[in-house]
C-alpha cells in the first residue's frame, strides 16, 4: 500500500470532499492532523496502513470462509473475525522463520489474522476449509483454521482446547537452550483457561531459576460457546492468575491494534531480554459467534475492530474512504479467485488414509506386517 | 549382570552421550533421587518436572516439535491416564499435518502388577497403548532388551512408548550389555549411587556400545512344537517357567517374547502357529478389549484352517483395580498355575 494513493488531509468529511493535492502536501497535512487528533502511539503511517491492510485481508478471508461454508462447500467453519486487531500485530511483531532461532506459534483456531500477517495466502486457508489435497496445513484432513506452517514455526492447531499451552513451554525450553533469544507464543480462549493445561503452562513457565521465554496470551471474548464469562470465572482478570506465579501480566484492549502492538512489542522485548515469561489478556469481539455450530452470523452489537480502526485512520487523514474501499475490493476479488482455484484442485484419495501414520509410511496397516 | 533399571540407565546415558538426547525428565527423575526405581540416577540431562503428567507430556511434545530429543517419564503408568488425549495428539500429529511435523520423543513408564502395589500401582497400559495410532510401543522383559529397545526408541523418528514392568525393575538377565563389566559388583560400584555419603557422587560409566533391538521384532525364548504362547514383559518369565516344567512331561511349548506391542512381529507369531497349530496369548492387562484379543482375532482370520484348537487369551480379570492383599492380586492377574492350566487345556483340545 503506497502512501500516495491513500493519504488525504483532515477529517472523514474533509477527506470525502478533498480534491487531489500533491502527495507531498497531503502527507504533511495528514501528519499534522493525526498528530493533533490521534498520534497512534507513535506508530508510523506505513505501519498503521500495513496493519489496516492485513486486518482487512484477514476479515475478507474469514468472511469468504463463512460464505464457502454456507454455500455447502465446506463441512465446518470456525475462525477469528473480531480478533484482527490482536492477531495482526502478533504476526507482524514475531521473528518469523524456521527453527529454534525464530519464534514459535502455538495458535488456536481463531488465528487467521496472525497467519495473514505472517504472509499466508488466502488460497491456502481456502484449500484447508475445502479439504483439498493441496491444503498445505493438513492435506484436507482437518477443520478450518487448523493451520500448520513449519516453515514459520507455526505448530499444528489442535481441536482439544488449551493443549497448546504446555507445548509452548517445550519449544520455549528448546529456544532458551539454543540461546538466540527467540520466544514461544501461545494463544487461546478465555473459557479454555479452566483446563489444567493452562495451569500447567503457568507452572512450567515460571519455576524459579528455570523461567521460560514464552508469551502466554488469552483472547478473552467473554464466551465459551454459550457459557458467558461470569458462568465460569470468579477471578476479575484472567491475567491475575499469571501474577500469582510471578509472571508479568497485563490486560489490554485487543480490539485496538495500536494498543495491542505497543503492549505486545514491550512484552516481547521483555521476554527476549530476561528469558522470562509474560502474560497478556486481550479483550476481543467474537464477531461471528462461536462457529458454524451456532450459525456464524455477524453480531451487530459488538465492536468491530476492523471498521473502528479504519474509521480512525480515515478521521486522522491517514486513509481515504475511497482507498479503503479499494482495499476491500482487491481482497474480495482475491478471495473469489482463490475459491475458484481451490474448487478445481484435487481432493485426498481414499488410499491416502494410510499415509503419514508413521514416518515414511511404514507399519501403518497391520494387515501388511 | 545389570538389572533392568541399570540397563535403562545405561541406555539413557548412551542416548545422551551419543544419540542427541538433551532432556530426560519427569517427576523425581533428576537428582537427588534419579527416579523412584533409580533408572535415571546420575544422568547429566535428567531433571525434575512439576508433579503434572499433562505438563510432562505437553512439554515433551514441545521439545520434540522444537527439534530436540527427549525422554520423558510418567512415574507410574497408573497416572498416565489423564494424559490420554495428549498421547493421542502426539500420535496423530504426523498424520494431521500430512507428514509435516514429526514428534520423535520417548515416553517411558513403569507398568503392571507383581509388586503388591495395590489399586494405583498395578495398572497395565498395553491395551490402551495399542489404541494410540502413531505411537510405537515396546515392552522389554530383560535387561539386554531393555537396553536395546531404549536405543531403538531414542533413534526412532516416531513417538515411542516404553512400558517397563515394575516387577522386573530389579530383574537381572543372563546376557551382558555390550560394554558392561561382567562383575555385577563392579558395575554397581560404578553406576549405583551410594545409599550413604552420596554427596558429590558421580557415576563412572562403562564403555557402552550401541546395541539395537529393532522395534517390531519378537524373540523365541523357549522353542517348542505343541503350542505357541505369545507374551511379553513380566509374563515372559512365567511362561518360560511353565514351558520348562511342561517340557519334562513331554509337552513342548514355544514361547514368543513379543517385545513390541506395535508394530508387532506377526511373521514370528504366524510361522510359530503354523508349526504348532495351537496358540495362547498371555498378558496381564484386563481381559475385555485386550491386545491379546486382537492377536487372537488375527490368528483366527488368517490361520483358521491351520489351527488344531481355539486360540485363547489369558489376561488380567476385568476388574476396576488390583487389590493389595496377595490373595486379591494373585487372583487378578495370570499366575504360573493359570498359565499352566490354560496351556494344558489348549494342548488337550482335539479338533
Ligand atoms: C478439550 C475440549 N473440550 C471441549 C471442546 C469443545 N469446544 C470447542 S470450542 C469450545 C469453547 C472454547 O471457548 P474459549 O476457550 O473461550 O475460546 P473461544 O472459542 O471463545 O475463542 C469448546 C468447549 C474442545 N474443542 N476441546
Amino acid at each position: 500500500m503506497s502512501k500516495k494513493t491513500t493519504v488525504k488531509a483532515g477529517s472523514k468529511s474533509a477527506a470525502k470532499k478533498s480534491v487531489k493535492t500533491s502527495a507531498k502536501t497531503a502527507v504533511k497535512a495528514s501528519k499534522k492532523a493525526s498528530a493533533k487528533a490521534d498520534n497512534f502511539g507513535g506508530l508510523s503511517e506505513d505501519l498503521l496502513l500495513r496493519i489496516h491492510d492485513l486486518m482487512v485481508k484477514s476479515r475478507v478471508l474469514e468472511e469468504r470462509l463463512i460464505k464457502i461454508y454456507k454455500a455447502g462447500e465446506a463441512y465446518f467453519w470456525i475462525g477469528g473475525p473480531g480478533e484482527e486487531a490482536f492477531g495482526v500485530p502478533l504476526g507482524l511483531l514475531a521473528r518469523k522463520g524456521q527453527g529454534p532461532a525464530y519464534d514459535w506459534f502455538h495458535l488456536h483456531y481463531r488465528c487467521t489474522p496472525t497467519m495473514v500477517a505472517l504472509g499466508m495466502n488466502m488460497v491456502d486457508s481456502i484449500r484447508l476449509i475445502m479439504n483439498r489435497a493441496t491444503d498445505p496445513s493438513t492435506g484436507g484432513r482437518n477443520f478450518a483454521n487448523h493451520y500448520c506452517f513449519p516453515q514459520w514455526n507455526v505448530a499444528p492447531v489442535t481441536s482439544p482446547i488449551e493443549v497448546q499451552y504446555p507445548l509452548a513451554c517445550g519449544t520455549a525450553h528448546v529456544q532458551k537452550r539454543f540461546g538466540k533469544k527467540a520466544l514461544s507464543i501461545v494463544t487461546g480462549g478465555d473459557a479454555g483457561t479452566a483446563e489444567g493445561d493452562f495451569a500447567s503452562a503457568l507452572i512450567l513457565a515460571s519455576r524459579k531459576g528455570q523461567e521460560l521465554p514464552v508469551l502466554i496470551t488469552v483472547q478473552n471474548n467473554k464466551f465459551g460457546i454459550s457459557t458467558p464469562f461470569e458462568g465460569q470465572h470468579g477471578e476479575t482478570h484472567i491475567a491475575d492468575r499469571a501474577k500469582a506465579f510471578n509472571i508479568r501480566a497485563r490486560v489490554i484492549n485487543g480490539n485496538d491494534p495500536v494498543e495491542t502492538y505497543l503492549a505486545m512489542q514491550e512484552e516481547m522485548e521483555y521476554i527476549r531480554k530476561t528469558g522470562k515469561p509474560s502474560f497478556i489478556e486481550a479483550h476481543v469481539s467474537r464477531l461471528y459467534g462461536h462457529s458454524s455450530a451456532d450459525g456464524a452470523n455477524k453480531k451487530a452489537h459488538l465492536l468491530d475492530p476492523v471498521f473502528t480502526f479504519e474509521n480512525r485512520l480515515i478521521d486522522a487523514g491517514i486513509l481515504t474512504e475511497k482507498a479503503a474501499k479499494k482495499i476491500w475490493e482487491i481482497y474480495e476479488a482475491e478471495g473469489v479467485a482463490a475459491q475458484e482455484q481451490a474448487r478445481t484442485e484435487p481432493v485426498p484419495t481414499p488410499e491416502s488414509v494410510w499415509e503419514h501414520v508413521y514416518v515414511d509410511s511404514e507399519n501403518a496397516d497391520w494387515r501388511k506386517f | 549382570m545389570a538389572s533392568v533399571a541399570q540397563a535403562i540407565r545405561m541406555a539413557l546415558h548412551y542416548g545422551e552421550t551419543n544419540l542427541g538426547v538433551k532432556d530426560i525428565f519427569g517427576q523425581d527423575v533428576g537428582a537427588p533421587l534419579g527416579g523412584v526405581f533409580t533408572a535415571t540416577q546420575g544422568l547429566k540431562t535428567a531433571w525434575n518436572s512439576p508433579l503434572d503428567e499433562r505438563g510432562i507430556i505437553g512439554m515433551a511434545m514441545g521439545i520434540a516439535m522444537g527439534g530436540d530429543k527427549c525422554v520423558a517419564e510418567i512415574q507410574f503408568a497408573d497416572y498416565i491416564f489423564n494424559t490420554i488425549d495428549l498421547l493421542k495428539i502426539a500420535g496423530n500429529t504426523l498424520w494431521c499435518t500430512n507428514g509435516q511435523v514429526q514428534l520423535p520423543m520417548v515416553v517411558m513408564t513403569p507398568v503392571g502388577a507383581g509388586i503388591f502395589g495395590s489399586v494405583y500401582h498395578s495398572h497395565s497400559f498395553d491395551a490402551w497403548a495399542s489404541r494410540l495410532p502413531g505411537w510405537k510401543i515396546v515392552m522389554p522383559s530383560n535387561p539386554l532388551d531393555a537396553y536395546g529397545l531404549m536405543l531403538a526408541a531414542i533413534k526412532d523418528p516416531n513417538p515411542v512408548l516404553y512400558l517397563k514392568s515394575k516387577a522386573l525393575m530389579r530383574h537381572k538377565g543372563d546376557e551382558l550389555i555390550p560394554g558392561e563389566p561382567s562383575d555385577e559388583k563392579e558395575l554397581k560400584a560404578m553406576i549405583d549411587k551410594p545409599v550413604q555419603n552420596a554427596e558429590g557422587w558421580k557415576p563412572r560409566w562403562p564403555d557402552l556400545e550401541e546395541y539395537i533391538v529393532p522395534i517390531g521384532k519378537g524373540k523365541i525364548t523357549h522353542a517348542g512344537e505343541h503350542i505357541t504362547v505369545v507374551t511379553y514383559s513380566r509374563m515372559v518369565h512365567l511362561c518360560d517357567e511353565v514351558a520348562h516344567k511342561l517340557a519334562g512331561e513331554g509337552i513342548s511349548v514355544e514361547v514368543i517374547d513379543l517385545r513390541s506391542i506395535y508394530p508387532y512381529d506377526w511373521q514370528m507369531i504366524k510361522s510359530s502357529i503354523e508349526k504348532t497349530g495351537r496358540v495362547l496369548f498371555v498378558n496381564e492387562d484386563t481381559e475385555v478389549t485386550n491386545f491379546g484379543e486382537h492377536l487372537a482375532y488375527r490368528a483366527t482370520q488368517e490361520l483358521f484352517y491351520q489351527l488344531m484348537a481355539r486360540p485363547r487369551v489369558l489376561a488380567g480379570k476385568n476388574l476396576p483395580g488390583i487389590g493389595l492383599h496377595p490373595n486379591l492380586e494373585k487372583n487378578s492377574v495370570p499366575q504360573l498355575h493359570d498359565i499352566e492350566t490354560a496351556i494344558r487345556e489348549v494342548v488337550a483340545e482335539v479338533p
